[in-house]
């Protein structure tokens, strides 16, 4: 009998990362809908101390695979600890953060146990016929199909950060299963050579819940400047159009639209994009848009919630003075 | 060497998207193109090929239209063509389905490398990993920059918060991301000589697969974002606009 709900526990120095704690609030939801029990598995080298964490955060069970093999991601020693457990514990869903890690390990995973994954999911709602359906956006947000999984169990997503909200942590104690790390022979096909981190202080564009972005508008890099300092204010990271990626301003990396990444923060506020239809794709399912463009027919306006018509270099600093103010 | 490339034909980003009477997406009057993404992971096969010899083969899976995208890498620079087409592929989003031909078509051209894009801007549902375990091999997704020396290369990836360099032994999967490189534009020479090359279809039957192979998940419904209006300008100078914004996100939105 499969039973459970599983949520993969991301972390970064040291941290659990943002999205696996919105990923264990609502799979602690679903596990009271189902009267099922909720497990984290946390996989690294020293990361006993993240247990009691995820139970804050509705574990009922956490497995923990601590071993040297598993101090960085790879692709091959997390797919063969995660399938083994898997096949041995028989869950019924399991969901992980759609971020770097999440898409490398969720098709490689779900291929060996012999599942699908869904990608990058929006919407998991409990289905009596199907255990859960899931939501998830294609074309970049321009449609969405409901997907689900008849037979196939567990039922593998990874979802989308800022999809759910993060519940408050409780005191709660939870199960600590240690898990024995074997990696298959034939899963050290990659060796890591080199980790290069480019810690920018801010959240990661993705996950971050405010953005403030930059288009060809900004006139040129150094300008982007007006924008971090608005972004430091705010606790924002900085995104930017193609355009400003094509002229070399920014690094493709941050590039928001169908062929950069796709976000769905709090707030976002775009100064000097014209609301292209492959920008609109990649944030149109922000909750907040704040559009600022000199161009009162820019296409950004039809989309955005507040808009200020005008010259984006006046704007800007004297939002952040507004911002500092409302922090002071 | 031999260097598979998977291409997929996606819309055209302009592409709005429309929901036909039969519930599904409507394909009828969509400019198709190749994948952006997978422009970059054609250009690398052609330049591994300049510098290391061999043959690039590019493989699709799809509807019979998507021998046009197959016809593009020919035209880019590709030896020879594979497409994968059977109508029990044809629920589009059959990812599990489709990662089984691919893998199977792709198996068969015992490739030293296969590269795929980063992602496909329609469904992005990770082929690359999926047709990795498949055959049992590794994969570098997000790939920015890739040297092969002998049966071992050696990749640079994106992650979250930086980047890492991975060395990996060949036969093994890399999908690239955009940065990889600048992909060429086909010449006209390039056009003519692709009509010319070989470009095979196989069904699933073809391959040994089951026709009435299905997917593990399946889709029960098709629907488009709630639309978004535009909301309120607000006017004034740009000071007294500014602390009216700032007012109007921490009272009325919540947002900051
Ligand atoms: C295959 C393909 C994929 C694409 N993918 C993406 C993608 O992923 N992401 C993306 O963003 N685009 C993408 N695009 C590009 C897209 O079509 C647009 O070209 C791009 O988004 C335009 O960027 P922009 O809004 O910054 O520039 P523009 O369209 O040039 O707009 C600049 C805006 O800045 C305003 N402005 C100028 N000066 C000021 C000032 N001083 N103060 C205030 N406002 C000012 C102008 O009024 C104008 O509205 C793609 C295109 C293609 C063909
Ligand atoms: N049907 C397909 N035919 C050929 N290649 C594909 C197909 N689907 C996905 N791919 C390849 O896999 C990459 C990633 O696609 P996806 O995993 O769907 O985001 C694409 O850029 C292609 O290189």
């Amino acid at each position: 009998m499969a039973k459970g709900i599983w949520v993969f526990v991301e972390q970064s120095n040291g941290n659990i990362r943002k999205v696996s704690l919105e990923l264990l609030s609502q799979g602690r939801k679903l596990a009271d809908e189902k009267g099922e029990e909720l497990a984290a598995v946390i996989m690294g080298q020293n990361i006993s101390a993240l247990a009691g964490e995820a139970a804050k955060y509705g574990a009922d069970k956490v497995y923990v695979a601590d071993d040297e093999k598993l101090a960085s991601y790879s692709t091959g020693a997390y797919t063969s600890v995660f399938a083994k457990l898997i096949r041995e514990n028989e869950p019924n869903l399991v969901l992980l953060g759609n971020t770097a890690v999440g898409k490398d390990l969720a098709p490689r995973v779900a291929t060996r146990v012999g599942v699908d994954a869904a990608i990058d999911c929006v919407g998991i709602e409990a289905d009596a016929a199907n255990y859960v359906n899931l939501t998830r956006p294609i074309y970049a947000g321009k449609a969405l199909i409901k997907v689900v999984s008849p037979e196939a169990r567990p039922v593998m997503a990874t979802v989308r950060p800022n999809t759910f909200p993060v519940a408050e942590p409780v005191s709660k104690e939870a199960a600590v299963v240690n898990v024995p790390v074997a990696v298959d022979p034939a899963d050290l096909g990659a060796i890591l050579k080199e980790l290069i981190s480019q810690a920018t202080g801010r959240p990661e564009l993705t996950e971050a819940n405010i953005i403030v972005s930059g288009g060809r508008g900004m006139k040129g890099p150094e300008d982007f400047v007006i924008l971090e300092e608005l972004a430091d204010c705010l606790g924002a990271s900085v995104g930017a159009s193609r355009a400003a990626v094509d002229a070399g301003w920014r690094e493709h990396k941050y590039q928001v639209g169908q062929t950069g990444k796709t976000v769905s923060p709090v707030l976002y506020i775009a100064c000097g994009i014209s609301g292209a239809i492959q920008h609109l794709a990649g944030m149109g399912s922000s909750k907040v848009i704040v559009a600022i463009n000199k161009d009162p027919e820019a296409n950004i306006f039809q989309v955005a919630d507040y808009g200020i018509v005008g010259d984006l270099f006046q704007v800007v600093p004297a939002l952040t003075a507004e911002c500092k103010k409302l922090q002071a | 060497m031999n260097i598979v490339v998977l291409v997929k034909q996606v819309f055209d980003t302009e592409a709005k998207i429309v929901i036909g009477a039969d519930g599904r997406i409507d394909d009828s009057n969509v400019t198709m193109v190749m994948n952006p993404y997978d422009e970059n992971a054609t250009e690398e096969a052609l330049l591994l090929k300049e510098r290391l010899g061999g043959e690039v083969i590019a493989v699709a899976a799809g509807t019979p239209k998507a021998q046009e995208t197959l016809r593009t890498a020919l035209a880019m620079g590709a030896d020879r063509a594979v497409l994968v087409s059977d109508p029990a592929l044809q629920s589009v989003s059959d990812d599990y389905a489709a990662a089984q031909a691919l893998a199977k078509a792709v198996s068969e051209l015992k490739p030293d490398i296969i590269l795929t894009g980063r992602v496909a801007i329609d469904y992005g549902s990770k082929i690359a990993g999926r047709v990795a375990e498949i055959l049992g091999i590794p994969q570098v997704n997000t790939v920015t920059r890739l040297e092969v020396n002998g049966d071992k290369a050696v990749a640079a990836r994106e992650i979250d918060g930086g980047s890492e360099v991975i060395e990996v032994t060949l036969p093994a999967v890399f999908s690239a991301q955009k940065s990889l490189n600048n992909p060429r534009y086909p010449t006209v020479a390039g056009i003519m000589k692709a009509k010319k090359k070989e470009l095979k279809t196989l069904t699933l039957a073809d391959l040994g697969l089951d026709a009435t192979m299905s997917g593990k998940m399946q889709i029960v419904g098709y629907s488009l974002p709630a639309g978004r209006k535009g909301g309120r300008v607000i006017p004034g100078e740009p000071g007294q606009a500014a602390a009216e914004l700032a007012k109007l996100l921490r009272s009325e939105a919540k947002v900051i």
